[in-house]
């Protein structure tokens, strides 16, 4: 493969990246988080290989496979899952709890200032990430800020989110990026220091979707995507 | 024959042949969303057949209408049949007067638009109002997509007319598949879904008087006025549909050099017929699954595409 070749590649998948993380901020309250993310990581998994190819290194093809298994298919399955359902509460206490009275319609907020503020963020991206992409050689520099919009682009999804679910969406994008970057600017990233984040990140969505069901089971919501930040406002008991 | 006369014999015959072929699209359209509907269809020749009787009959005109229900009518198919001449849809030969550059096709755009609006002003009746604000706040929402995704395309090439755009994606393929190049070309599919008034931004064959955009404006015409906007309209469509089909599959085009041969021509005239006809089907069919969007939504969409348009720029210059 030549660097022309390699570089074409990692802007392709890049591009996907950036689309993907778009699409997460633009997608309405009832659609599944699972088709773009999983692309995402596909996408991940895809930029890994074409590094380990262009680099010659076949540690990178393990890197990869591991990734496309954990960010392709492990993680956007347990985001969307909901232990909530089928983990019904105690008969005895749901017949003395008070019925929690909830809108029927799932209200969608407007998304445009999401939307525009992810438009801003990518040019803050790109203007924060050229002093690094000049040190970085090779053919993945110029796709560096990429990584950068998509950290910035998951942290705003994270602090608009107000499902559990869209939160834990805008923590897998804010960790796709920060691997995007480090791939991309290091070239690859030994299998031990991967293997050892995969399994944080994988450890981080257990933990946040045991409580996220928890909370559902609580306070009894049945919207997709969890409770809505606005039924815990005020105390329940 | 000269370079100069070439160019305007290939131009006229892109006109003719998009003018020709506008109301057969619009049948095709018609057509196959009849059939996905399990209906038989009218047919491929009744958009023209509704022309020619329209045509044919006197315009009448609403008590206190003024001058704008005369002119609006022929501003609409005049910058329909302008904007027939400018893009390249047969051809990426243009007059070199007037060149097919970006800002030049979005305010021929613009102008139609604004005269449709002021045509359902005019009369005063309440729909035609109502459309006329759908239509406007629509288009303002459009046009900056329209004009930020042609700009992303236009980067790599170095040139902001459109004749070259098609021809830099012809000479160099791989820019069809680059991403800023495939962000740029889904913003403004969107863009020319909403700028056509078709589903879901609006639906081309209501009559329910609080969904209509487009049919809300045109309902105080008659005769050979509404045959004009009629016209003007679906030439629009054709001419903004073959643009997406030719950005998209460039190939079959004539290209300009000193003015295009005739065998040249004879090929782009039957490459843009086959890519619009399979666009146009393509186009059809995903309407019959989607439902309308309610009228607050669409400007999420309409962001949404921005947002794509916005990306494309930015990505030519990071990601290629």
């Amino acid at each position: 493969m030549s660097s022309g070749d390699a570089s074409q590649a990692v802007a392709v998948l890049a591009g996907l990246e950036l689309l993907t993380a778009v699409l997460l901020a633009w997608r309405g309250p009832a659609s599944s988080p699972r088709g773009p993310l999983a692309v995402q990581g596909f996408a991940l998994a895809g930029l890994v290989a074409v590094i380990g190819v262009a680099e010659g290194e076949p540690v990178l093809w393990l890197v990869a496979l591991l990734v496309a298994v954990l960010k392709g298919v492990v993680l956007p399955t347990l985001v969307v899952r909901r232990p909530g359902r089928t983990a019904r509460p105690d008969p005895a206490r749901a017949a003395v709890a008070r019925p929690v009275v909830r809108p029927a319609v799932v209200r969608g907020r407007s998304r445009v200032p999401l939307l525009l503020g992810a438009a801003g963020l990518v040019v803050v991206a790109y203007l924060a990430a050229r002093p690094v992409a000049r040190v970085v050689t090779g053919a993945t520099g110029q796709a560096l800020p990429v990584g950068f919009a998509l950290v910035l682009v998951g942290f705003a999804l994270l602090a608009t989110g107000r499902r559990s679910q869209s939160q834990l969406v805008g923590f897998l994008v804010l960790d796709n990026g920060i691997a995007t970057t480090a791939f991309l600017a290091t070239g690859g990233v030994p299998l031990v220091v991967e293997l050892g984040v995969s399994l944080d990140v994988l450890l981080v969505v257990l933990v946040l979707q045991v409580l996220g069901s928890r909370i559902d089971t609580a306070f009894g919501a049945g919207a997709p995507g969890g409770t809505d930040l606005d039924q815990l406002r005020e105390l329940h008991d | 024959m000269s370079g100069e006369v070439r160019v305007v014999v290939a131009v006229v015959l892109q006109t003719v042949v998009v003018v020709v072929a506008a109301p057969f699209l619009v049948g095709v359209l018609r057509q196959v969303r009849a059939r996905w509907e399990g209906r038989v269809g009218q047919g491929l020749l009744q958009p023209w057949r509704d022309l020619v009787k329209l045509a044919r009959k006197e315009p009448l005109q609403a008590n206190g209408s003024t001058v704008v229900a005369w002119v609006a009518p022929v501003v609409v198919l005049g910058s329909g049949l302008l904007l027939a001449a400018l893009v390249p849809t047969v051809t990426t030969a243009g007059p070199a007067r007037l060149p097919a550059d970006l800002f030049v096709v979005v305010s021929v755009l613009l102008v139609g638009t604004v005269a449709l609006g002021l045509l359902g002003l005019d009369a005063g009746s309440a729909f035609g109002g109502m459309g006329s604000s759908r239509h406007l706040t629509i288009a303002a929402l459009v046009e900056p997509t329209v004009l930020l995704a042609v700009y992303a395309l236009s980067v790599p090439v170095g040139s902001t007319a459109l004749g070259p755009i098609v021809e830099g994606r012809l000479a160099d393929p791989g820019r069809v598949v680059a991403p800023a190049g495939v962000l740029a070309v889904v913003a403004l599919a969107i863009a020319v879904v909403a700028e056509t008034a078709r589903i879901p931004v609006d639906n081309p064959s209501t009559h329910l008087e609080l969904t209509m955009v487009h049919e809300a404006m045109v309902l105080e015409s008659s005769g050979r006025d509404l045959a004009a906007v009629e016209l003007g309209s679906w030439l629009r469509l054709s001419v903004l549909l073959a643009l997406v089909a030719n950005l998209v599959v460039p190939w079959g085009v004539a290209t300009a050099g000193d003015g295009p041969g005739l065998p040249a021509l004879a090929v782009g005239v039957v490459a843009v017929v086959v890519k619009t006809a399979v666009s146009g089907v393509l186009l059809a069919t995903a309407e019959v699954f989607m439902a309308k969007l309610r009228l607050f939504r669409v400007p999420e969409l309409l962001t949404g595409s921005f947002v794509l348009a916005f990306l494309a720029v930015t990505g030519s210059y990071v990601i290629g």
